[in-house]
């Protein structure tokens, strides 16, 4: 189990630099000039901007300032930012919680709407409600995030006047005010991601029930006289589980990066809202720093699925 | 509580001093100050617009009376100091605890801040040469943190700026100085390289923040952007507005509380202001008409049909118009773009193949219906224009289109033109001379807007036989000085292109200047310089001339119209839209005093509600 | 045991190594049987038989602006009503569906035909091979996908433009970044078959008849991999559709006169209460779509694997 185990985060480490460095390579190599905002503004001088340049280290070959940032890295740093011009982990630090905590609330509801809706379509696939479920979910994920968004706003907040559609990330969670006040102004953005969400989460656990439903112990389930829904779950749903484990770590990365788009519509101020306007910045220590936070996390969640079946599934050898 | 005595103890002399602010309005020779008067959505309903007082607003109740002011725009501050701002934003929010020496108000006139009176020649503050400015400073201003604002903190901010390590984005205002020096704790002399007509460029408006010494002294140059203790005061710094910082979230959010020792005891009325940034500007307009969720929405760039209908029906905030000096315009190139060109393409020496000939320069402009455009796309938040200046003194907004020249679309004489040209119809409906086509490439940055206006120049162009070739590209290529790329604004390497520029200060020299032979974009100068457009003319460089060393004003605005004229009449500049600044502000908010030429935050101390 | 499924398409070989024609008869007679997915079917079919034969029928430009028809409702003097400028929207619903889809089944292919190159070369020759290829897939299932398109897509765009055309390069570099970063799952499926295809009597016959190893590779197991194959196919393609408006709204899609659904969703979204049918109707041919498309994976899913016949 440890040198399993031990292997795989040995696999991981070249697999992490070798993302850095295509990123690094992608954002070195592109055309434009790299302090796009100060470039974008006609009124500042050339020379102002040639000095801008030179005071960041932009004069320098890109793989040299590979290495330097390399270098950086494995002292926990991810160098300056240009447009705010202190540390990257600064901004990170504040914005990491306001994800981690919308992208989280998101990702529970979406299982816990996936789970009935996929056992459900799985074991009554031509039933009304398995077809009508199964839609909604569709919807989900067939219409483009911002317009969902856009569509409860104008019902939520335009309409009913009932929700904020500006998130506030000063309130303070000392008082049940304060928690009341969070609750409200997150359950659009949740509301959003879960949508999108759960319909891709359902399709893994029907999917998942629908290779263990004909399998021989269901049937010898059935046989011995139990009911159809004490198979279904007791024991059909527990077997589909640990491929639905290991999906939903592998899919986790993809909940963040989803985040982007729900962090922009409602001004949310996730790393996610960072990335976009890092990227049209042209602030490129940030959007390296994102970019491969993001990558750690598709890394580290694909170890967790890789352990995690493991343990469940005994069929494994930890060779 | 001691702070409140102190500045109780201050009150006199702030009353003083705004009657002084009230005198400094009047006392550079220009007209009457006549602050922008919102633009109601056209509906009845708006126009219960807030009071738009001329002085220093009667304050609804004391200082700290109102609970917290919320602002939005859709842009996030990444900075507070201004002098390393990277947009309108990073100033904006600066502007709550920076200030400059003066502010300019919307009639172009300064108005004192940290000064204690606007130096002019009447008053013996500008040198009768031009040469020199003095100014005299308050005494009665502390910053934030209790201890004395002096000469000393204007002196610094000139060297703080003036180190080319620095990078100060603001650093071109400080350019052509002499010297700063201070005569006594309270006043500074400014002496210039050469005479100057704008004595007002240097620590005025929104590129005159002061710094204080004691928190940047040690951040000159390459330090100002690495090193840790300069990031902090970048983010946190001390100031002498009204208002000090209380929590900043780069990118995000900025809370300020109020500055207890700020010099106006009545002052600022809201005990917090919320400064929240990000999202788009079509849900910022959402935010102030519809929910009411902010109290102020900046630069509602949103396409009229829907700006114009949030308005109506929201009715929770009023659209603020300020006219200004942006203007979109459409240039033509006057070297040769095209590839054949070889290693001359685009040099100032080259002629380009068609546009040389005045007449199809002429009828190209003719062709475009700038009023439609205007109506259709800008609606209340820009106006046709057929002039470039379109600022007093020199041109009263409501004459940019057909109060001094007429512009109206005209087909058939562009038509007309384009015959007597020698460009003949062919049989696909595009005209033809020589063999060769008449086929424009036609560029601008990314922009739904923008790209609208090309389709409706694009259409007006066909009709008279021109073939337009559409382009587009991001604006942080179009605007960015990277020489590998040919669809930059200053390579301009296609016939024609389009974008919005301004003067920021209402003095235009520099900009008219612009457009002189010495400043025209080459190779050689690294494809930078900014007449881009390769413009030459000898009386208009003769303009420009005279008008850097003309003082008197009749003059000079006779100079400026000339010039403007003269490139008027060229048609290698084709103005389209005087653009306004546009923003939304809750029914409830008042004293709010827009200007075209300083920050939309410069009088947050006298927001009330 | 890195071949843990990355998606709910059960990497399954096929059961039988019957003829491939039966296999795929025996589908295809299940498939029909599916109903969702025949109506999936018929759906695609219509929609993009609409989308290309529309526009030769009614034959409106989908960008001449008129401001005098500006927002005009529909089923009045235009079928679907016009949008902002005027310009005819049935004629910007057809050419936006062109690309649309064009864009979801370009991705799509440029998907598949990496993931079965690399999944095929694997699971065949084994060894190193396998594990360099495997690690590299491995790698790019470790980009994060929507970051890295909008980061590519936004600094490459005009490079693209560039080089291959205006609208061409935008094209091509969208569906290229798509299908670069969706091969994975495919080769990943493919090169399980391989692996237990390759000692299967079938193909030592054919190493027996002398057949090249790259015939023996698609000539003989190929076939008999399609199932998975195809069901990864048609999740990409709505996938794809999506993706390219997640890139309309980050700015970094399609130019402005050439119109997708997605752009034009995004385009018209704040028209919502002005002009309602300018952004349900884009939004309503995305919807339709992913949602054929879907269904039709879920009944060719079910109908590659007989054990679920129904």
């Amino acid at each position: 189990m440890a040198t399993y185990f031990l292997r795989k985060v040995l696999y991981a480490i070249p697999s992490l630099l070798g993302i850095s460095f295509i990123i690094f390579a992608i954002l070195s190599l592109a055309p434009g000039d790299p302090l796009a905002e100060f470039g974008a503004n006609p009124e500042v001088p050339a020379e102002v901007r040639e000095n801008i340049k030179k005071s960041l280290g932009l004069d320098q070959p890109w793989p040299v300032r590979y290495v330097k940032w390399l270098g950086a890295l494995s002292q926990g740093e991810f160098g300056f930012s240009f447009a705010a011009r202190r540390p990257v982990t600064d901004l990170l630090a504040q914005r990491l919680p306001q994800t981690m905590m919308v992208v989280g609330i998101a990702y529970l509801i979406a299982l816990v709407i996936a789970i009935p809706v996929g056992v459900l379509s799985a074991a009554r696939p031509k039933s009304a409600a398995s077809h009508i479920v199964s839609l909604i979910t569709m919807v989900g994920i067939s219409l483009p995030t911002f317009l969902t968004g856009l569509i409860l706003i104008l019902v939520f907040s335009v309409e009913l006047g009932i929700l904020p559609m500006i998130y506030d990330t000063n309130i303070k969670l000392d008082s049940l005010d304060g928690w009341g006040k969070q609750i409200k102004q997150s359950l659009m953005p949740i509301a959003v991601l879960a949508l999108f969400n759960a319909g891709a989460m359902t399709r893994f656990v029907r999917s998942a029930m629908l290779e263990n439903l004909p399998m021989d112990y269901v049937r010898t389930a059935r046989a011995k006289g139990l009911t159809e829904w004490s198979v279904i779950i007791k024991h059909a749903l527990r077997n589909s589980l640990i491929p639905v484990v290991t999906l939903i770590a592998i899919n986790l990365p993809g909940v963040f990066t989803g985040a982007i788009i729900t962090e922009q519509i409602f001004r949310v101020n996730g790393i996610g809202e960072l990335l976009v306007t890092s990227v049209q910045k042209s602030d490129t220590p940030v959007v390296m720093a994102i970019v491969f936070i993001y990558a750690a996390l598709v890394v580290a969640s694909q170890l967790i699925a890789d352990v995690v079946y493991g343990v469940l599934d005994p069929r494994i050898k930890f060779a | 509580m001691s702070n409140k005595r102190l500045v109780s103890l201050f009150s006199l002399t702030a009353a003083a001093s705004m009657v002084l602010a009230a005198c400094g309005q009047a006392a550079p020779a220009a007209p009457t100050a006549v602050p922008a008067k919102p633009t109601e959505a056209a509906k009845p309903a708006a126009t219960a617009a807030p009071a738009q007082p001329t002085a220093a607003p009667k304050p609804a109740g004391k200082r700290g009376a109102g609970d917290t002011v919320r602002i939005l725009y859709w842009q996030a501050p990444t900075i507070l100091n201004a002098h390393l701002a990277a947009g309108t934003k990073d100033f904006d929010a600066a502007r709550l605890i920076l200030e400059p020496l003066a502010g300019i108000g919307s009639a172009g006139v300064p108005v004192p801040a940290l000064a204690a009176e606007i130096p002019t020649v009447a008053n013996g503050g500008v040198s009768k040469d031009l040469t020199s400015v003095t100014w005299k400073l308050r005494k009665d201003v502390k910053w934030s943190d209790g201890t004395a604002f002096t000469a000393d903190d204007v002196l610094f901010t000139y060297a703080y700026c003036s180190d080319p390590t620095t990078a100060c984005a603001t650093a071109s205002s400080f350019a052509g100085i002499k010297s700063v020096e201070a005569l006594d704790p309270a006043t500074v002399k400014i002496t210039f390289a050469q005479p100057t007509t704008n004595p007002y460029r240097v620590f005025v408006s929104t590129q005159g923040y002061i710094l204080q010494k004691k928190q940047f002294g040690a951040c000159i140059g390459a330090k100002a952007s690495t090193d840790s203790a300069c990031a902090v005061a970048n983010n946190a710094p001390i100031g002498t507005g009204p208002y000090k910082l209380k929590d900043f979230k780069s990118g995000d959010t900025v809370l300020y509380s109020i500055n207890d020792m700020y010099r106006d005891p009545d002052k600022p009325f809201f005990k917090e202001v919320l400064f929240k940034g990000g999202g788009d500007a079509p849900s910022a307009a959402r935010a102030a008409f519809q929910t009411g969720d902010t109290d102020y929405a900046w630069n509602l760039q949103v396409e009229w049909a829907v700006l114009d209908q949030l308005a109506k029906t929201g009715g929770k905030a009023v659209l603020v118009n300020t006219p200004g000096a942006n203007v979109e315009r459409i240039m033509f190139q006057a070297g040769d773009p095209s590839p054949e060109a070889g290693d001359k393409r685009g040099e100032p020496d080259t002629k380009h193949p068609f546009f040389q000939d005045k007449r199809v320069r002429q009828a190209l402009a003719m062709a475009i219906d700038r009023k439609t455009m205007a109506e259709q796309l800008y609606g209340a938040t820009g106006d046709p224009t057929c002039e470039l200046i379109t600022t007093e003194p020199f041109v009263s907004p409501s004459k940019v289109y057909g109060g001094i020249r007429k512009c109206e679309p005209d087909i058939e004489g562009a038509k007309k033109l384009l015959d007597e040209a020698g460009w003949k119809p062919g049989p696909d409906g595009i005209r033809v001379k020589d063999g060769k086509k008449l086929k424009v490439t036609y560029n601008t940055s990314t922009n739904t807007l923008r790209q609208k206006e090309q389709a409706l120049v694009k259409d007006a162009w066909a009709a008279i036989g021109v073939d337009t070739e559409l382009k587009n590209v991001s604006a942080t290529v179009f605007f960015s000085t990277d020489a590998a790329n040919n669809d930059t604004i200053g390579k301009f390497f296609n016939d024609v292109q389009m974008y919005t520029n301004n003067y920021s200060q209402p003095d235009p020299t520099d900009y008219l200047c612009d457009f002189t032979t010495s400043q025209i974009s080459a190779k050689a100068n690294g494809w930078r310089s900014p007449n881009n457009i390769r413009y030459s003319n000898p009386e208009y460089d003769k303009l420009c001339t005279a008008l850097r060393g003309e003082s008197d004003d009749a003059k000079r605005k006779e100079i400026v119209l000339k010039m403007n004229d003269l490139l008027m009449t060229d048609y290698y500049v084709v103005p389209l839209i005087a653009r306004k600044r546009v923003s939304a502000i809750a029914k409830d908010l008042k004293g709010v005093k827009d200007t075209p030429w300083d920050s939309e935050m410069w009088d947050i101390a006298d927001w009330y509600k | 045991m890195t071949a843990v499924a990355k998606t709910p398409v059960a990497a399954r070989p096929a059961a039988s190594s019957v003829k491939i024609r039966t296999q795929s008869e025996e589908a295809w007679r299940r498939f029909r049987r599916h109903t969702t997915a025949m109506i999936g079917l018929v759906v695609l079919v219509f929609l993009i038989a609409a989308v290309m034969l529309g526009p030769l029928i009614y034959t409106a430009s989908p960008l001449k602006s008129n401001f005098a028809v500006a927002n005009a409702p529909m089923f009045g003097k235009f079928i679907f009503g016009t949008d902002d400028l005027g310009r005819d929207m049935l004629a910007r619903i057809f050419f936006g569906g062109r690309i649309s889809i064009a864009v979801g089944l370009f991705a799509m292919s440029v998907s598949i035909i990496i993931g079965t190159l690399v999944g095929a070369f694997a699971g065949f020759a084994g060894g190193w091979t396998d594990f360099i290829l495997s690690r590299i897939t491995d790698l790019f299932q470790s980009l994060p996908a929507v970051p890295v398109l909008l980061l590519v897509t936004y600094l490459f765009r005009d490079e693209a433009k560039k080089v291959l055309g205006r609208e061409l390069g935008i094209f091509f570099l969208i569906v290229g970044v798509i299908g670069a970063l969706t091969w994975m799952t495919t080769a990943r499926l493919v090169r399980g078959s391989f692996l237990s295809l390759k000692s299967r009597e079938f193909v030592e016959a054919a190493h027996a008849l002398g057949v090249s190893r790259l015939g023996i590779m698609f000539r003989h197991i190929l076939p008999n991999a399609l199932g998975p194959i195809i069901v990864a196919a048609t999740l990409n393609v709505g996938g794809a559709i999506i993706t390219e408006s997640v890139l309309s709204f980050l700015g970094v899609g399609f130019e402005a006169d050439w119109p997708t659904w997605g752009s034009l969703v995004f385009s018209y979204k704040d028209y919502i209460g002005i002009n309602n049918q300018a952004v349900l109707l884009p939004a309503f041919g995305i919807f339709i779509t992913v949602l054929a498309v879907n269904y039709m994976g879920e009944g060719l899913r079910d109908a590659f694997d007989p054990r679920r016949g129904r």
